[in-house]
């Protein structure tokens, strides 16, 4: 049934290369609205140098973009907002030391007013941000002037997500949205992944976590040294399969985990060597 | 109980108890003296003056930038204004727009630069700051063939810039309080206030969310360009002539004022209420002493270690901030949600 719908984005043969280094080899995928993409692969596959070509960080060196059939490059950021692709980042791509009414609306702030006396509505703001978070399931959310960084790691997850679809987004982008939260808040981000899906949203959800994945996934794509290795639909492949798949960089994965830990119980800092 | 609380986590109380600090400290150090009118007027002075240039800075220090160019560039416009009315004798018309305009030039400069080059502005602005000295020593030397301009200053503009309101309070007390006014104004109620926060809290986010990155930078360096070369043309008015090696020592006044204000030195959090109070603070440290009988050069001591105290206790009360709510659920986990590792992360991405 999908075989026939336009698909929102289309990419075909995405190429990008840095000096030399080929980060993207022609790579082609398509994203459906109302669906889900799982983006697998292991840390330096492409996941975040496809996301920065969809977001329009970065310009594919080849390949044509198509959104809804038409070709159409994402040329910068604000292109991609105005296609209604919407990125979030880890951490929420939100502002720890702003309130959440001020960083909810960053770049689209409510006014009142006009001229030198155009105000941010900060009462309206205020009340949006409570109900849309409130209506996510943050319910003790409950006054627009908390700082950002006063709410958990999933909180600010979905704060993120109800940003762009308050925003009217089509395309929502997640870049390891479960990867530094625990068991529970992992599944509350997971069930609002699901709630956009079901308002008709395509979703990105780019993720190392094969259970998370096929958890609310519709569609997977794997990548690997920057070309896609496979890509199947749901029920297509067993959870073996795919954690075999991406086996060729298990080793590595276990790696990045033990430093990632390391780090955490470090400050921050890396081993020395 | 709960309004208390709300209150110590604003931005700026840290910087009002400091303040209070201060002012009762020199008042019981410094008495009768330091509250008699003359004393008073002298460290209003001070804080006003600073205050010109450090208001505009502290925004620029919120969108996670430093200025250190500000003493170069009130050189600039202060020379500006005293070679065309003082050396040349054209009418102030023209030499006060033209400070006033060489100061938002370099400004402007400073942020095209930052912004295209990406440059960080620690070294645009110290750039700016040796390469600006040189420029204004080599012109006001080749024009005057000297290095101090006396300008008869006009009356007008005298009393307006250079006047005194009552005793010895000088009009820049009133410059002061238009320009916190305006600065509050943009930061706390506008649209593009919200933008210098997100600017100052992580400008990958920020450009992704739509805000005009570039534009912001310039405008905010266009601010603190212009605020120095008022304070520039400011102390022409009062002095009655221009030195080429003026107000370097506002480049570090600047931002002593601004971090014991509560502004984050990296960007993103702060208030122009606390830099008002931060201003203050550092006015009346640098002028109480001389009440006190004992010698100025103390009040350098104090100032080094009202700094590391003032960047320690705004680090307390940031985190005391983070933990706004819900107590229970959030002030358990808070430490580990507002560790420095994490903050960092944040900014990165």
């Amino acid at each position: 049934m999908t075989e026939k719908r336009i698909p929102y984005i289309s990419i075909e043969n995405v190429t990008k290369v840095f000096g030399g280094y080929v980060a993207l080899n022609e790579v082609s995928l398509e994203i459906h609205q109302g669906e889900v993409l799982c983006l697998l692969g292991d840390n330096g596959a492409g996941k975040s140098t496809l996301i920065k070509v969809l977001s329009g960080f970065h310009q594919p060196s080849s390949g044509i973009i198509r959104i809804e059939g038409r070709e159409q490059p994402i040329r910068s950021p604000r292109d991609a907002a105005d296609l209604g692709i919407s990125t979030v980042h880890q951490f929420g791509g939100t502002f720890p030391l702003m309130t959440l009414e001020r960083s909810f609306f960053v770049g689209r702030e409510p006014t009142k007013g006009w001229g030198p006396f155009e105000v941010f509505d900060s009462k309206t703001a205020g009340e949006i941000v409570v109900r849309e978070m409130q209506a996510m399931g943050i319910t003790r959310v409950t006054d627009g002037k908390r700082l950002v960084g006063s709410l958990s790691g999933g909180e600010r997850q979905v704060s993120a997500i109800a940003r762009a679809v308050y925003f009217g987004a089509k395309v929502m982008i997640l870049d390891e949205p479960t990867a530094a939260l625990g068991v529970k808040e992992a599944a509350h981000v997971l069930r609002i992944v699901m709630e956009a899906k079901r308002r008709g949203l395509a979703v990105v959800l780019v993720t190392h976590n094969v259970t998370h994945a096929m958890t609310v996934g519709d569609h997977f794509a794997v990548l690997i040294h920057g070309a896609k290795a496979a890509d199947f639909r749901r029920g297509e492949k067993t959870r073996e399969e795919i954690t075999d798949l991406m086996a060729g960089g298990e080793a590595m994965a276990e790696l990045e985990a033990e430093l990632e830990s390391y780090r955490s119980s470090h400050d921050g800092h890396p081993p020395q060597r | 109980m709960s309004n208390l609380k709300n209150l110590t986590r604003r931005p700026e109380f840290a910087a009002f108890v400091g303040t209070l600090f201060v002012f009762l400290f020199f008042t019981y150090f410094g008495w009768p003296t330091f509250i008699k009118p003359l004393v008073t007027a002298g460290w209003l002075n001070v804080a006003a003056e600073l205050g010109l240039i450090a208001l505009p800075v502290s925004l620029v220090m919120i969108a996670g930038h430093l200025d250190l160019s500000v003493g170069s560039i009130l050189a600039a416009g202060a020379m500006t204004y005293a070679i065309i009315t003082g050396h040349f004798n054209l009418p102030d018309i023209i030499g006060l727009p033209a400070g006033l305009a060489v100061g938002t030039f370099f400004g402007f400069l400073n942020g095209l630069i930052v912004t295209k080059t990406k440059l960080n502005s620690f070294i645009v602005t110290l750039a700016m700051m040796f390469g600006l000295r040189g420029l204004v020593f080599g012109i006001t030397r080749l024009t005057t063939s000297t290095v101090l301009v006396s300008v008869e200053v006009n009356e007008t503009v005298r009393r307006t810039f250079g006047g005194r309101l009552y005793l010895t309070f000088e009009n820049a007390i009133v410059l002061w309080v238009i320009i916190a006014i305006i600065v509050s104004w943009i930061l706390y109620r506008t649209k593009y206030g919200n933008w210098i926060f997100a600017l100052g809290g992580d400008e990958t986010s920020a450009r992704a969310a739509g805000v005009p990155v570039e534009r912001v930078t310039i405008g905010l360096f266009m601010g603190s360009g212009f605020g120095s070369a008022l304070l520039g043309i400011t102390q022409v008015a009062l002095f009655g002539s221009a030195q080429v090696s003026a107000g370097q020592s506002y480049v570090f006044f600047s931002i002593i004022a601004v971090v014991v204000g509560g502004v984050l030195l990296t960007g993103g959090y702060g208030s122009p209420v606390g830099v008002i109070f931060g201003t203050v603070t550092f006015a009346i440290v640098s002028q109480g002493i001389y009440s006190t009988g004992w010698d100025s050069d103390w009040s350098s001591l104090i100032l080094g270690l009202l700094l590391l105290v003032a960047v320690l206790t705004n680090n307390t009360f940031r985190r005391l901030a983070l933990s706004a709510g819900d107590k229970k659920t959030s002030e358990a986990k808070s430490t580990s949600r507002t560790s420095p590792a994490e903050l960092k992360e944040a900014k990165r991405d």
